[in-house]
């Protein structure tokens, strides 16, 4: 079995008005290759479900988005995306705005196939004034009120690993896979970068399948894009660029998207954009932020 | 016998303040959301709540600690067990967990907000982060604030632009719930300590910061805080308290979080 295709391949399987899941946490282990791969594409009106960092603040920036189903869209060391700021604050984006655990129950209730997952989360919020879909409803088992969360069903996840094989096996050995499990399984096609592919051997060590937390059959495709998640972190293998998200964010008030768009993606590659970023090897040796 | 100290930051006073919120938690996860309230909870479980449980911020749960800033190369941190942001959600929503957290708006009721301010929902006039686990939150466990600059822009009129937290207020408590389910705790500000048992869950003076007067909170809250007929004054820190704290903040970033890193007494 090769599930190996490029990111070219990958961005031809997307269709317009899509809703795609991408994976990762705010400036962390986000699928940025096949982000920029969208951005050159003529791709539109897609639904993108997050926990959103760069990914969604250049999506918005650069027309691709209908709508956001978001809990928070950050940067975390610059706490507010400003592309995602300027579409909203344009009023250029739908939204379906929930609590970051309700995200997790809305992916676990399309994984397993339920139409909802009850929890408190959002009573006496106007999580639920503002979502007039969700539904509020009774338990058949005590006196209380419950929110419905519905299943975010995902036509596509994009993911980024720290290795795969190519069969679609996938290692995470950051401190924390995030969601990027059930982005994978809420999905009916999960496509992954890898910073290094692998021989299925390498997967025997179970120190090593230790880290793999889904079934390949939850994995479409593979592609192989070494700093791939560049300027977001791949930990251990590089951290996030703080001087490159400064200057993304900066750009906002400077010129706009198009600015850095031309200085960083127009006409590239994904090994020309590494060329103007400062190559694999200065990705590669980003520093771990610390908490 | 403690010795009180001297001199302290006001920054220090609020650390202290601060950590009096999880003294009688036992053993639950305390959430220190940035680095006043971080701080907070961690001399907290240095002193009189050793049963507390805190995470490196990033994916372990730990038995002591981490001084917050860089640390030296050779620091081991005292690991306890993997928690992941998915098993956060698991810790919040079984309530053995209480989080300080800064809102950007807090009302009357003690909902809060850090989503949006002004304009239309569909149009904002300022996005900030979106709801965040504020929903989550607020309906699970414990909640206290920390409010660094206490003003009629924090403390607003009305409702908040976006509620995206539970607070005191019948006209939205749920079917089958009670105000007594919801759990807010400390308010920690500039000028005082305050909680929401006043009468009906109304908003409380607890006691107040050296140099600061009744007037001073009433005057920079949109809403009508409680004064009982006693305000103390807010406990001030003693000479252990900010050797803690200095261990656990060694490169003095609390100087930097409140503007002109003002004196404990004014």
């Amino acid at each position: 079995m090769d599930k190996r295709m490029t990111t070219a391949d990958i961005v031809g399987e997307l269709r317009d008005g899509m809703t795609i899941g991408i994976g990762g946490w705010g400036p962390r282990r986000k699928p940025m290759a096949l982000v920029r791969e969208i951005l050159r594409s003529d791709l539109k009106d897609l639904t993108i479900v997050a926990y959103g960092g760069a990914d969604v603040g250049m999506l918005c920036a650069a027309g691709k988005v209908k709508k956001v189903v978001f809990a928070f869209v950050s940067l975390d060391f610059i706490p507010l995306e400003p592309y995602f700021r300027q579409a909203r604050q344009n009023g250029e984006i739908e939204v379906m705005e929930i609590d970051e655990g309700m995200m997790l129950l809305g992916l676990r209730a399309a994984a397993w196939g339920c139409p909802f997952i009850p929890t408190r989360i959002g009573l006496g919020t106007d999580v639920i004034k503002v979502n007039p879909e969700l539904k509020v409803i009774d338990s058949p088992y005590d006196d209380k009120e419950w929110v419905a969360m519905p299943a975010l069903k995902l036509d596509v996840s994009l993911l980024h690993v720290d290795r795969a094989d190519e069969r679609g096996v996938c290692q995470i050995r950051g401190a924390d896979h995030y969601m990027d499990d059930w982005f994978a399984r809420a999905a009916d096609k999960t496509f992954v970068t890898c910073d290094e592919l692998v021989d299925s051997d390498y997967f025997a060590d179970p120190e090593e399948s230790r880290y793999v937390f889904w079934e390949r059959s939850a994995t479409t495709g593979v592609s192989l894009m070494p700093g791939g998640a560049h300027p977001s972190s791949c930990a251990p293998l590089y951290g996030f660029d703080v001087p490159h998200f400064k200057e993304y964010s900066a750009s906002a008030k400077a010129g706009g998207f198009a600015v850095y768009y031309d200085k960083y993606i127009s006409n590239t590659t994904e090994e020309e954009y590494q060329k103007r970023v400062g190559g694999l090897e200065a990705i590669r040796s980003l520093p771990a932020p610390v908490y | 016998m403690s010795t009180p100290a001297k001199e302290f930051s006001l920054a220090e006073l609020m650390i202290c303040a601060g950590a009096e919120a999880f003294r009688n938690d036992g053993e639950v996860l305390a959430t220190g959301i940035g680095l006043i309230p971080r701080l907070a909870a961690s001399l907290a479980m240095k002193t009189f709540n050793p049963d507390l449980m805190m995470t490196d911020s990033e994916a372990y749960l730990l038995s002591e600690p981490n001084p917050v800033g860089n640390r030296p190369d050779n620091f081991v941190q005292k690991n306890e067990t993997w928690m992941g942001f998915s098993r956060i959600f698991d810790n919040v929503w079984s309530s053995k967990r209480h989080a300080m957290v800064g809102p950007t708006q807090i009302d009357q009721y003690g909902q809060a907000n850090i989503s949006a301010l002004g304009g239309s929902y569909e149009q904002p006039k300022v996005q900030m982060l979106g709801v965040r686990g504020f929903p989550g939150n607020s309906i699970s466990h414990a909640n206290s604030f920390f409010v660094p600059g206490h003003n009629k822009r924090v403390f607003v009129a009305g409702e908040c632009d976006m509620v995206a937290s539970v607070g005191y207020n019948r006209e939205r408590l749920p079917g089958g719930y009670s105000l007594d389910d919801v759990d807010l705790r400390l308010v920690i500000t500039d000028l005082c300590v305050m909680d929401w048992q006043g009468p009906d869950h109304q908003l409380r003076l607890v006691s107040l910061h050296p140099g600061v007067s009744v007037q001073d909170v009433q005057e920079n809250t949109g809403f009508d805080v409680y004064i009982p007929e006693q305000v103390a004054e807010t406990v001030l820190p003693d000479e252990e308290q900010l050797r803690i704290i200095q261990q656990l903040d060694p490169h003095n970033l609390r100087a930097s979080q409140l503007k002109g890193n003002p004196a404990g007494r004014r």
